[in-house]
């Protein structure tokens, strides 16, 4: 993922670099990539911080460096701002602004996108597998449902794709989803969250599958009913959010699609790069997928985790001893309260 | 910035030039200037000369500005959210204008109310996030509120998707280069102006003084800079802002530090100032009253021998606090200005003199806080990293949310932590 997150964040800044004729120009190659040095930095530390906690804390200078992250991130930004300051030429103001604005939105772009993959995969394979394949899927049957049946054209950014090719799209992905998912859902390999084993040094992703990927009894809506001729059927959970996921990238994935088509037009290219015969560079692969990671992490984050509890113990053990007391009390107070503690008795 | 409009009118040929002005008092050749000041202000100094008369119009408009910062402190930490709220709006709509004029685009459909759509939605965002830590009793108490607040990613971003699509549907065949550039300006805008907001507001409710003393270190380095600029001023600084001079840059450094202190001290004796803000269920309502935390309680410091000499004291009363804001007015000093490089080099990049013309004298909102640009978020990171720990209160709310089953495993692992740390005896009893 790292790769190709650099990889696509070379092609948008030499785009930029022909669209203003700005090879000349001092250090801005280099201030370029120390940007995305330092957003990388910046990601891939709180993403180590959280989930490597028992190895860093054995380290004492990775310690050292996850404590004050926030503020070495920032000092590496601010030098690199400086050095941007310091090197406006005269004659090339406007230039120089441009493009630091064009690496700025470059990086939002490229390097957010790639970390919410990240911590999608954390999550689980499955939340990295099932969205990518629904986009992938999506474009090829929409590709295909259009070449057989297209006769409206959809937008007049893309005069290839037709009103066919998005409907047939969107049902065969959303199929697609539901089948890939019940296959997928049945491996813990790729159903449980990714996690570091501090005595084996490695990742391993074994874990009781949450109740997610447990088969449950679902009554067949009665419309439905005289169509399968089942009145019960045993699914997955998470096969109804991979309805969601699908749909997402059936109805949504396309403007993605389209953002990227208008932006080829606006700057007169054919292909973001050449590094794929006949496809074109990695961005043209990816552009679709631009949306879809965000759907998935905040979908994640609103409706299917809660906040992570590994995390917050950790940051109570880093309170100060009153709070600690304080927050002690409070949350004894609650659960005796909700009844899920019993006031002590001794012992 | 008071010596950038001073060096756009050297740049724009005028005869007057301000490093002469140590001679200058009286006998000034009238010159011109862009004449924006209130018709008030011009009848009182229409027996001055031109050049004269500008001079004081931003002196007053500094005090005036000044006045009415101390105003909105005193009327308290909800007018102060609404104030910077403004001032974001202000500041988002001047470099948007930029941005059309720029590039003649003011006939793009759809493109002005799409820019306002999305500032709208970042500032939900950021809002709901602020709101949910801060008010979270209220929240939980109002139903809709609560619906809100556990989707608010969800919703936030369906509105930016929204707004997405809009942009995409709204594509001209003739246009998409403009209309790419404009919203990459519309987003680098938003990155700019809202996250330093949002910080700001951050900052205000870790604690007022954690507001005031960085704007005011930034000011008076303005302030400072410009004056030993002016009476020492002799090697220029950046090729950049021809009129800044070391003297001014090294001067200003050591007068904002020294300010620094003075102004914590006096600050920090000061609940309303040094209290986190917190919202008070019962009264509905801010309050500023708690027990000041130890970086707010005078303390004995042992000065080092090589200022002993020099001061005759062995020992110091201070506030820990002042040590933190040496660490701010350094940061305000060095690297403040080279928020303004920045902002001068994008008006030079852009061919304008000012944002705009709303402070007659100063030009718009965006000169005046060209500087607290980077200002806001190192303060809310020197926080972050060194001040304060994750805050208790919150993660109450997170620990709130989770199944029981989690819960009784945290509460557990908590309770043997504190009694393995000798807080809690083994034998508590409800």
């Amino acid at each position: 993922v790292l790769s190709i997150q650099v990889k696509c964040y070379h092609e948008i800044i030499t785009i930029g670099y022909r669209v203003y004729h700005s090879y000349d120009l001092p250090w801005f190659r280099s201030l370029s990539w120390y940007f995305l040095l330092c957003v990388n930095y910046f990601f891939y530390g709180e993403t180590v911080a959280d989930y490597f906690a028992t190895f860093v804390q054995r380290r004492e200078q990775l310690q050292f460096l996850i404590r004050y992250h926030r503020f070495i991130s920032f000092a590496l930004y601010l030098t690199g701002f400086c050095m941007f300051v310091l090197s406006l030429v005269k004659k090339h103001y406007r230039l120089q602004f441009y493009m630091f604005a064009w690496t700025h939105v470059t990086l939002l772009i490229t390097v957010t996108q790639s970390h919410l993959v990240i911590q999608n995969l954390f999550e689980g394979m499955i939340w990295f597998l099932v969205p990518i394949s629904s986009v992938i899927c999506n474009d090829i049957t929409a590709y295909i449902f259009g070449f057989f049946f297209g006769r409206t054209p959809l937008i007049k950014l893309s005069p290839k794709k037709t009103w066919e090719g998005f409907i047939g799209g969107f049902f065969s992905t959303v199929v697609f989803g539901f089948i890939f998912s019940y296959f997928l859902a049945q491996h813990q390999y790729f159903v449980c969250p990714v996690e570091y084993n501090s005595e084996t040094n490695r990742f391993v992703t074994e874990c009781e599958p949450s109740e997610l990927f447990q088969m449950k009894k679902y009554s067949v809506p009665p419309l439905l009913q005289a169509v399968l001729g089942w009145e019960m059927v045993n699914m997955y959970p998470f096969q109804m959010h991979s309805i969601a996921l699908s749909t997402f990238a059936s109805l949504i994935g396309p403007f993605g699609g389209f953002f990227a088509s208008g932006f080829k037009r606006a700057f007169k290219i054919k292909d973001f790069a050449d590094t794929i015969p006949g496809h074109g560079g990695i961005m043209d692969r990816f552009d679709c997928q631009y949306l879809m990671a965000t759907f998935v992490h905040v979908y994640i984050t609103s409706f299917i985790r809660g906040p992570n509890p590994s995390k917050l113990l950790k940051q109570l053990l880093i309170l100060q001893p009153e709070q600690q007391l304080s927050v002690y009390k409070t949350l004894k107070s609650h659960l005796i309260e909700k009844g899920i503690l019993q006031p002590s008795l001794r012992g | 910035n008071l010596q950038e409009s001073e060096s756009e009118n050297k740049l724009d040929g005028e005869t007057a030039s301000d490093s002469e002005s140590k001679s200058e008092f009286g006998g000034l050749p009238p010159v011109p200037t862009s004449d924006d000041t209130p018709e008030v202000l011009n009848r009182a100094l229409s027996n001055l000369s031109s050049r004269w008369k500008n001079w004081w119009v931003r002196g007053i408009l500094t005090l005036a500005m000044i006045t009415f910062f101390f105003i909105i402190i005193y009327l308290g930490p909800m007018v102060l959210m609404t104030i910077v709220m403004c001032v974001q709006i202000k500041c988002f709509h001047e470099i948007i204008t930029i941005g059309y004029n720029v590039y003649h685009s003011y006939d793009l459909p759809w493109f002005r109310t799409l820019s306002w759509y999305f500032l709208l939605c970042v500032n939900y965002f950021f809002y709901g996030e602020t709101v949910t830590d801060y008010f979270f009793t209220l929240v939980q108490r109002e139903e809709p509120l609560r619906i809100l607040s556990k989707y608010h990613r969800f919703i936030s971003f369906a509105l930016y998707l929204t707004g997405f699509c809009m942009f995409v549907l709204s594509l001209v065949k003739k246009h998409y280069r403009l209309q790419f550039y404009m919203f990459g300006w519309t987003h680098v805008t938003l990155l700019i102006v809202v996250t330093q907001s949002h910080l700001i507001i951050h900052n205000l409710f870790e604690g007022m003084i954690w507001f005031i003393v960085p704007i005011s270190c930034v000011i008076c380095n303005d302030i400072m800079a410009y004056m030993f600029g002016f009476f020492f001023g002799r090697t220029p600084l950046i090729k950049l802002s021809p009129k800044k001079t070391w003297e001014g840059f090294i001067g200003g450094f050591f007068a904002t530090v020294l300010f620094g202190l003075l102004l914590s001290y006096v600050m920090s004796g000061y609940r309303c100032f040094t209290c986190p803000v917190e919202f008070n269920n019962d009264t509905n309502s801010f309050t500023v009253d708690c027990e000041p935390s130890e970086l707010f309680q005078l303390q004995e410091y042992n000065i080092p021998l090589v200022l002993q000499s020099v001061v005759g004291w062995k020992t110091v009363r201070m506030y820990p606090f002042q040590i933190h804001s040496i660490a701010l007015s350094t940061f305000a000093s060095l690297i403040g200005p080279f928020g303004g490089f920045f902002a001068s080099g994008f008006k030079r990049a852009f061919k304008i003199k000012d944002f705009a013309n709303t402070i007659p004298g100063h030009g718009g909102i965006m000169d005046r806080f060209d500087c607290q640009y980077l200002m806001a978020t190192f303060v809310n990171v020197y926080i972050a990293s060194f001040i304060r720990g994750p805050n208790p209160s919150k993660l109450i709310q997170q620990f709130l949310t989770l199944r029981p089953d989690q819960q009784l495993h945290i509460f557990n692992t908590l309770k043997a932590h504190l009694v393995d740390k000798g807080m809690l005896s083994s034998l508590e009893d409800a």
